[in-house]
């Protein structure tokens, strides 16, 4: 029985609650349960199931009040450990900051508690956001449930698409009913893709950044995955609203995503844009793609071809952006005030050494590629260049939008990838995110819906982008594709990891 | 263009990075390999375009000039290293 | 008032540049709520975000861009609609986000001026090349420990003006009346407090020196940090003189950021590495850019007090004041209200400007108090010059009057009486003295009738000693000729 309250979903799990099935207690016990005994696939940082358990019983006793709090009252999430979170270690995956505790709770993670959701722990994540895999967390990699069933990685132990790669875990492993995620370029969205969920970015603006780790500000954007449209719907209710703490948090309403679901997509009109495509990307996502327009346009959409003509400069705009950000947010990690503080003679030698102690490779990768490309000679160059082909590239989406109302595209251009994959050098690695980065750079909702599966068996997600805080056509379309996808996520039973 | 060693130092000293001498090839090749890649961008046309520094679409907020924060010593020091009579501490800096 | 330094192979000036770093008079930061207040306990007036805790975000103080915006239109300036906050990134133990909120390409107010007052009665403009706010860092502290420097971030984040001047000023002098001016305007606009104890004003100054007659502008070196009149003015001396000697041996000025010690009147490099200064200046992506309207611009022009200027030039038009005169009584806000106070409704202005520059300045300096100290009102002033113009009393016994005042704080008109120092102005009780010294003095009266008429002063003075000073020295000149010629 208590298994069986993992297979539950976000929307399934609060009219349980509400008809009295079973407690928050209960519920939350089944995930600590399940968190336990799939260490192996290493999703959390920090486990605590204690909080939990005491956030449980406080949302039980709501419930038998009569004043339980709304649709995510007692539900269990994993929280990416991004979120600061008052009193509970929040590490962005660094060795910088093992051990710090934060004075403060993020603000989306406090409506989440406001909301009555219950964390189960930190998230697994890249270190500071900055990576595809979840293989850069200085807390060791993790490991996504799904396995290949054919092929060169059949049975090989594949990642989770990353950075929120704990979280997605969490999710495909039935772990936690919902996660919070933050995407900068693509970070919720690949890791939905390549683990068989609902991963949903909100209109950067839409969540407050106050209390995130920050990797890059003008891109960074919290939001919701779950293992359906349905849920991710009602968590983004719960995380997102106007924050006067967070001056690029926009002072909108939010509206109720849940209540804009089942309307259907007929009339809707769907842009395919052109340039969504790869060199080497498998024959089977072209062809899920075409699947997927099919599927809308039997609903009643219409399917446009579109034009986004500055797509392929996207993601070099995004690696100037991104480090040219990264390597100024970064520079407060300096041993000072707290965090990691290696030693040395003099307070320029502690700053070296603290920094190359704390990051790893790729961190420091990219912050000497942002310092470079804001260095004196070069800001022109690269940064304010890259600046000006971003104003091109979000001037693209909105001469598409005057004709469309949502884009249909792939997430990522390949499915899961095996652990031990060797990839010569970072721009592998980097593109990734090659359809996913172009929404981000023009701070656009956008979300992943898994669609189907490899001929080796792994999943494939597609991506949805609407016009900016335009979530609640976003959402619909989703489902849409959920319901014409019929895509079931497999359990996995523990220890099969 | 090619990153020399000594960019690669300056770059690593700007950014506080210690990076031993035996590393600095690797980099320096890694860095060379990304920066060759993001020249493509000097295909786009960008004459007349501005930069796009923000996304968000509003005015910049402000807030009354009021004292509602501070007078948390205690937080702010929680996590330090080896804090000392209500400050931090650092290697001694010479001027 | 040319400042030449004469060096082996000629004549040499100094080029200055200053750039004044001025604390916003407001309650809380730039960018976060914590206080502003002086001399609290470290670390107390730091909230998360002064301390740069990760995920933390600035949000704007509206009050500090409206004192940006007001000190940008008493400077006569450009106020830009459109500006930009960039971050300057560096790292150092006091800052604790490792860059500084500043505004860079964009700042909030452009190209100004101030006029500076020189002593001889002329004016000189001296250019403002740009105003922005940016954050104050924390407080290193290195003497506490041997091993260990502390750090205190009350001030991180406190809201600064960088008022950066053209380099217009050509000598030690003018560097410190520039300084002098300046405060002057933020005190009137009450935008900065201008004390430069408590550190709410200092100065980066930036000096070279070229041969004279030539127009090359050489390489500069930044003197950081000066934090009084005295030590800019001294600090520029020795720097110049640093450099022509540099030069002059076959030497070269090196450009780097010098710290300037008093004690041992010298200015010293800070050992800076060669590449250590690349600021990376970007514009901050956590803050969208600040636009304002010229209507909310207007508004606070609406708003904006007589400054020093249009003050000395009133003064000068309205109360026939020499320059000197009217420029030492605008030089603060408060010394020109008491000024005119005292001429009130119709007093004699001249007379009230030597009354307040002479006396009272004089009695003030004397006791070290401040206008807003003074033991005599403007008020009680101005009673005291109403007692000389209706002839109560004479001038000489106003100086007796106002030292009495200055002592007691009591209202003139109470000392003259209770001390009788009324003019005597009864033509008989002048007479009678008079008659007295006459008699009592054949010879002088002997002296004077054979041709003597100097001694008719040794006749004044005796009589107005007969007569304690009260008498009215023009009656007694009047009456002591007719007397005497008869």
């Amino acid at each position: 029985m208590t298994n069986d309250l993992t297979h539950l979903t976000i929307a399934s799990a609060r009219d349980g609650l509400d008809a009295g099935d079973f407690s928050s207690v209960e519920l939350t016990a089944a995930h600590s349960a399940a968190i336990e005994k799939s260490r192996d696939l290493n999703a959390f940082i920090t486990e605590t199931p204690e909080l939990a358990q005491a956030a449980a019983a406080a949302s039980d006793a709501r419930r038998a009040n009569g004043a339980a709090l709304g649709a995510m009252d007692g539900i269990p999430i994993a929280m990416k450990d991004l979120f600061c979170t008052e009193g509970v270690q929040s590490t962005a995956g660094s060795h910088i900051l093992e051990g710090f505790v934060p004075q403060y709770e993020s603000t989306v993670s406090r409506n989440l508690k406001e909301a009555g959701a219950v964390t189960l722990g930190k998230a697994n994540m890249d270190e500071f956001a900055m990576g595809s895999a979840t293989l850069t967390s200085y807390f060791g990699n993790t490991i996504n449930p799904w396995k290949a069933s054919s092929g060169p990685n059949a049975g090989k132990d594949l990642v989770p698409g990353g950075s929120s790669g704990g979280s997605s875990t969490a999710i495909s492993a039935r772990l936690a009913l919902g996660a919070t995620g933050t995407d900068t370029g693509g970070s919720i969205r690949q890791p939905a893709s390549f683990t068989g969920t609902v991963g949903m970015k909100p209109t950067y603006g839409r969540c407050s950044r106050w209390g995130i780790v920050a990797f890059a500000s003008s891109l960074d954007q919290a939001g919701p995955m779950t293992r359906t449209v349905r849920d991710a719907a009602i968590m983004l209710g719960a995380m997102a609203g106007h924050d006067p703490m967070d001056s690029t948090s926009t002072p909108m309403d939010v509206p109720d995503f849940e209540s804009g679901l089942g309307k259907g997509v007929k009339g809707l009109r769907v842009g395919v844009p052109a340039e969504y495509t790869a060199d080497g990307m498998p024959e089977e996502i072209t062809a899920l793609w075409q699947q997927g327009a099919d599927w809308l346009k039997d609903q009643g959409a219409e399917i446009v071809e579109v034009s986004l003509p500055h797509t392929k400069y996207a993601l070099p705009t995004y690696y100037i952006v991104a480090p040219a950000e990264a390597s100024s947010n970064l520079a407060r990690y300096d041993g000072v005030r707290y965090g990691l503080r290696v030693d040395g003679d003099s307070l320029d030698e502690m700053y070296m050494n603290t920094r190359a102690e704390g990051f790893g490779d790729e961190v420091q990768r990219r912050v000497m590629i942002g310092t470079y490309v804001l260095s004196a000679g070069y800001y022109d160059a690269y940064y304010v260049k890259a600046q000006k082909v971003r104003t091109r590239i979000a001037g693209d989406f909105t001469s598409a939008f005057e004709n469309v109302d949502v884009l249909l595209a792939p997430t990522a251009p390949s499915p899961a990838f095996a652990i031990d994959e060797k990839f010569d050098d970072p721009i592998a690695m980097y593109l990734n995110d090659i359809f996913t980065v172009p929404a981000s750079l023009a701070g656009l909702p956008a979300i992943s819906v898994p669609a189907g599966l490899t001929s080796d068996g792994l999943p494939l997600g597609l991506q949805l982008i609407s016009p900016a805080f335009d979530e609640v056509t976003l959402f619909r379309a989703a489902e849409a594709l959920e319901q014409a996808a019929g895509f079931e996520l497999p359990i996995f039973g523990p220890g099969e990891g | 263009m090619a990153l020399d060693r000594e960019t690669v130092q300056r770059i690593a000293y700007l950014a506080r990075i210690r990076v031993n001498d035996d590393r600095l090839d690797q980099i320096a090749g890694e860095l060379d390999g990304i920066l060759g890649w993001v020249e493509q961008l000097s295909e786009v046309d960008t004459d007349g375009v501005a930069p796009m520094t923000s996304v968000a679409d509003v005015l910049a907020p402000m807030r009354a000039d009021a004292i509602t924060d501070g007078d948390c010593r205690d937080k702010v020091l929680a996590n330090a290293t080896e804090p000392m009579e209500g400050f931090f501490t650092v290697p001694k800096v010479v001027e | 008032m040319s400042y030449i330094i004469q060096g082996d192979t000629g004549d040499w000036e100094v080029v200055i540049g200053l750039e004044v770093h001025a604390q916003i008079s407001s309650a809380s930061k730039l960018f976060s709520g914590s206080s502003t207040e002086f001399g609290a306990e470290p670390n107390t007036q730091v909230s998360l975000v002064d301390a740069a805790m990760p995920g933390m975000l600035p949000v704007l103080n509206a009050f500090c861009v409206e004192q940006a915006v007001k000190t940008g239109l008493g400077l006569k300036a450009q106020i830009n609609l459109h500006s930009v906050f960039a971050r300057k990134n560096y790292f150092y133990a006091d800052l604790p986000q490792s860059y500084q909120i500043s505004q860079f390409e964009l700042p909030i107010v452009g190209k100004g001026v101030v006029v500076l007052d020189m002593p001889d009665g002329t004016t000189r403009d001296i250019g403002i090349e740009r105003l922005h706010m940016e954050q104050d860092a924390g407080k290193s502290m290195h003497d506490q420990d041997p091993r260990r420097s502390f750090i205190d971030l009350n001030r991180s984040g406190v809201a600064l003006m960088e008022i950066v001047s053209d380099p217009d000023l050509r000598s030690p002098e003018e560097a410190g009346i520039y300084v002098r001016k300046l405060r002057s305007i933020l005190r009137y606009l009450e935008t900065c407090d201008g004390n430069m104890e408590q550190g709410s004003m200092r100065a980066d100054v930036n000096v070279s020196v070229r041969k004279v007659g030539t127009d090359d502008l050489n390489t500069r070196c930044e003197i950081k940090n000066v934090n009084s009149v005295r030590f800019i003015m001294q600090s520029i001396e020795i720097e110049s003189q640093r450099q022509v000697e540099l030069w002059e041996s076959g030497g070269e000025v090196v450009q780097e950021t010098r710290l300037f010690d008093p004690a041992k009147g010298e200015t010293r490099s800070m050992r800076s590495k060669e590449f250590a200064h690349d600021y990376r200046y970007f514009p901050d992506p956590d803050l969208l850019p600040l636009n304002l309207t010229q209507d909310y611009v207007d508004d606070i022009a609406a708003t904006l007090p007589e400054l020093p200027d249009e003050k000395k030039e009133r003064y000068m038009s309205d109360f026939g004041l020499s320059a000197y005169d009217a420029g030492v009584l605008v030089v603060d806000r408060e010394t020109g209200t008491y000024y005119e106070a005292v001429v009130g409704k119709g007093r004699d202005a001249k007379l009230a400007a030597n009354w307040v520059i002479t006396n009272l300045f004089g009695a003030l300096n004397a006791k070290s108090l401040s206008i807003e100290e003074s033991p005599v009102s403007a008020d009680q002033l101005g009673q005291l010059l109403d007692l000389m113009a209706d002839d109560t009393i004479n001038g000489r016994i106003a100086k007796d009057v106002f030292e009495d005042m200055i002592e007691t704080s009591k209202d003139p008109a109470v000392i003259v009486e209770e001390k009788g120092l009324k003019q005597v102005t009864d033509t008989g009780a002048i007479e009678a003295a008079i008659d007295d010294v006459i008699a009592n003095s054949p010879d002088q009266v002997a002296q004077f009738r054979g041709g003597n008429e100097k001694i008719a002063g040794w006749f004044v003075g005796q009589v107005m000693k007969a007569t304690q000073g009260k008498a009215n020295p023009g009656m007694v000149n009047k009456l002591l000729k007719e007397k005497l010629s008869d």
